[in-house]
């Protein structure tokens, strides 16, 4: 292993435990918090990409405001351990059924990332700076993907309304 | 093995050890200067018995809480309660780390290459500074909930409700300087400064966007829980709101990150507004000199508004926030943007 690949082994290391410790422990709140980390740690690897942009977003839209709303939640809830669902003791045939599945969707996904072959890779430092400036991903997000950007605020604004009609007081 | 190191990184490594200790520094110069500005304020003399005019109180101050007992309540969560002054103090550390001080120097003809008076030129540093402060929350609200103490979890709350709802004219009151600067880099911010109109007014952004700069400062005072919004720990309501259950240095470590975060909140704002290190008379290798008396301003503001303006009611800062701060910063940064277009 290469010294320059240690950050991203550390990085890598941090997210994959600490999001089995989002699903592996039974505290909500601790829950939240190590999903933060993770979300952290993905930061850390999209700065080793050099997309300072995109890892700064990342703090700020998911383990910033969202993960905020989520910790909010949770403490007003003041939920200390996980309920158990009502069908928490199962037959043993459905375990099984949960470890094929996993299996199965495991493989899928190992076969298509399979298919995407190796990503073409810039280190050229005058490329990775246009690439990764504020400017280059406005202008592509308000014109090659300004469909996508609108029908995502839309969604956004849907989903607010929805929020809100369900929080209103019935008259 | 070791032709790695060269002055300009051993000039680097002491610049880092230079702005964290002045940064500990200044948090103990505020605590003194706010007892005094208090202490005047109120007709009384404040701190004046260790040192002179009381200066070494703050250290005394630490040396008691450095030999306190570090209690922890039976039911709080360990681990959590541990961390979060860690979060507050790391995060409050981290946000000034892209902050520009002065110009490029090379010490003199000392180093090879020239030294930037920061700790790192990011080219996202607005954003960097933003996202340090939304991380600063967690601190707060982690140390309310994991102390177990309803005082506590309310302070806790009320911090996660106000900082979310001012975030929001922070962040608009920073994209309306941005648009002006073209750049996100507060280097570069502060550099687009430079120059004056009419041979007298300084290019400061502050003349361009009186408005940003009222909301970025009152959204940066509910941002440090200073008063007129202080509610995470309105003593009178809530014993000392989040941190009730801290003693000892973790006491100590949330008392740093708020001071640190005013020094902080000053240092972007003077960076953002008033033009950085930039300055008449001086010559340009000092001007450091500069940003440390703009900075100083703003802190005395801080500290003067604490003890002039009494506490908003919980309702009345929500509504605030929401009603008023946040549409004017909306508009402001549409006239802006309008603005920047048509005059290109």
């Amino acid at each position: 292993m290469e010294m320059n690949q240690l950050p991203f082994f550390l990085f890598a290391a941090i997210a994959v435990l600490a999001s089995l410790g989002v699903v592996g422990q039974r505290n909500p709140m601790h829950s939240v918090l190590l999903l933060i980390v993770s979300f952290g740690a993905l930061a850390g690897l999209y700065v080793l990409l050099d997309a300072p942009f995109s890892a700064v977003t990342q703090i700020i839209v998911y383990a910033g405001a969202i993960m905020v709303l989520f910790l909010f939640v949770v403490m007003l809830l003041n939920a200390h351990t996980e309920d158990d669902s009502p069908g928490a003791r199962r037959e043993p045939w459905v375990y099984r059924a949960f470890v094929v599945v996993s299996l199965l969707l495991g493989l899928e996904v190992a076969w298509a990332l399979s298919g995407l072959g190796l990503a073409s890779f810039s280190t050229d430092p005058g490329t990775v700076s246009s690439i990764s400036s504020v400017a280059t991903i406005g202008v592509a997000l308000f014109t090659k993907h300004s469909f996508a950007f609108e029908v995502t605020s839309i969604l956004i604004l849907v989903s607010m309304v929805g929020a809100v009609v369900i929080a209103r007081k019935e008259p | 093995m070791l032709d790695f190191i060269n002055p300009t990184l051993v000039a680097h490594l002491v610049l880092i050890f230079l702005i964290f200790n002045i940064l500990v520094l200044s948090a103990a110069f505020m605590v003194w200067m706010e007892r005094k500005v208090c202490a005047y304020i109120q007709d009384r003399p404040g701190p004046n018995r260790v040192g002179p005019e009381g200066l070494l109180q703050p250290f005394a101050d630490v040396i008691k809480l450095l030999f306190k007992e570090d209690l922890k309540p039976a039911a709080a969560d360990t681990l959590v309660f541990l961390i979060a002054p860690v979060i507050s103090t790391a995060t409050a550390f981290a946000a000034f780390s892209v902050v520009p001080f002065g110009t490029e120097t090379t010490l003199f003809g000392l180093l090879s290459e020239p030294l930037r008076l920061e700790v790192t030129d990011v080219n996202v540093a607005v954003l960097v500074v933003f996202a340090i402060a939304s991380m600063g929350i967690y601190g707060i609200v982690l140390a309310g909930w994991s102390s177990n103490s309803k005082y506590s979890l309310l302070g806790g709350l009320r911090s996660a409700a106000q900082m979310i709802s001012y975030e929001l004219s922070y962040g608009l009151a920073l994209a309306a300087v941005v648009m002006l600067a073209g750049s996100l880099s507060l280097r570069e911010i502060v550099t687009n400064q430079a120059g004056y109109w009419f041979y007298v007014i300084p290019k400061w952004y502050v003349f361009l966007q009186p408005i940003g700069f009222i909301i970025f400062m009152t959204a940066g005072v509910a941002e440090t829980n200073r008063a007129p919004f202080d509610f995470p720990e309105a003593e009178q309501e809530l014993v000392a709101g989040y941190h009730t259950e801290y003693s000892s240095m973790s006491f100590a470590l949330f008392f740093l990150a708020e001071y640190i975060n005013m020094v902080t909140v000053s240092a972007v704002a003077t960076s953002l507004y008033l033009g950085g290190w930039l300055g008449p008379l001086l010559p340009d290798w000092m001007g450091w000199i500069w940003f440390l008396v703009k900075v100083f301003a703003l802190l005395f503001f801080y500290v003067w508004m604490r003890w002039t303006l009494p506490r908003y009611r919980y309702d009345q800062l929500m509504e605030f926030g929401w009603k008023v701060l946040l549409p004017v910063a909306v508009v402001n940064l549409i006239a802006t943007a309008a603005l920047v277009i048509w005059l290109g």
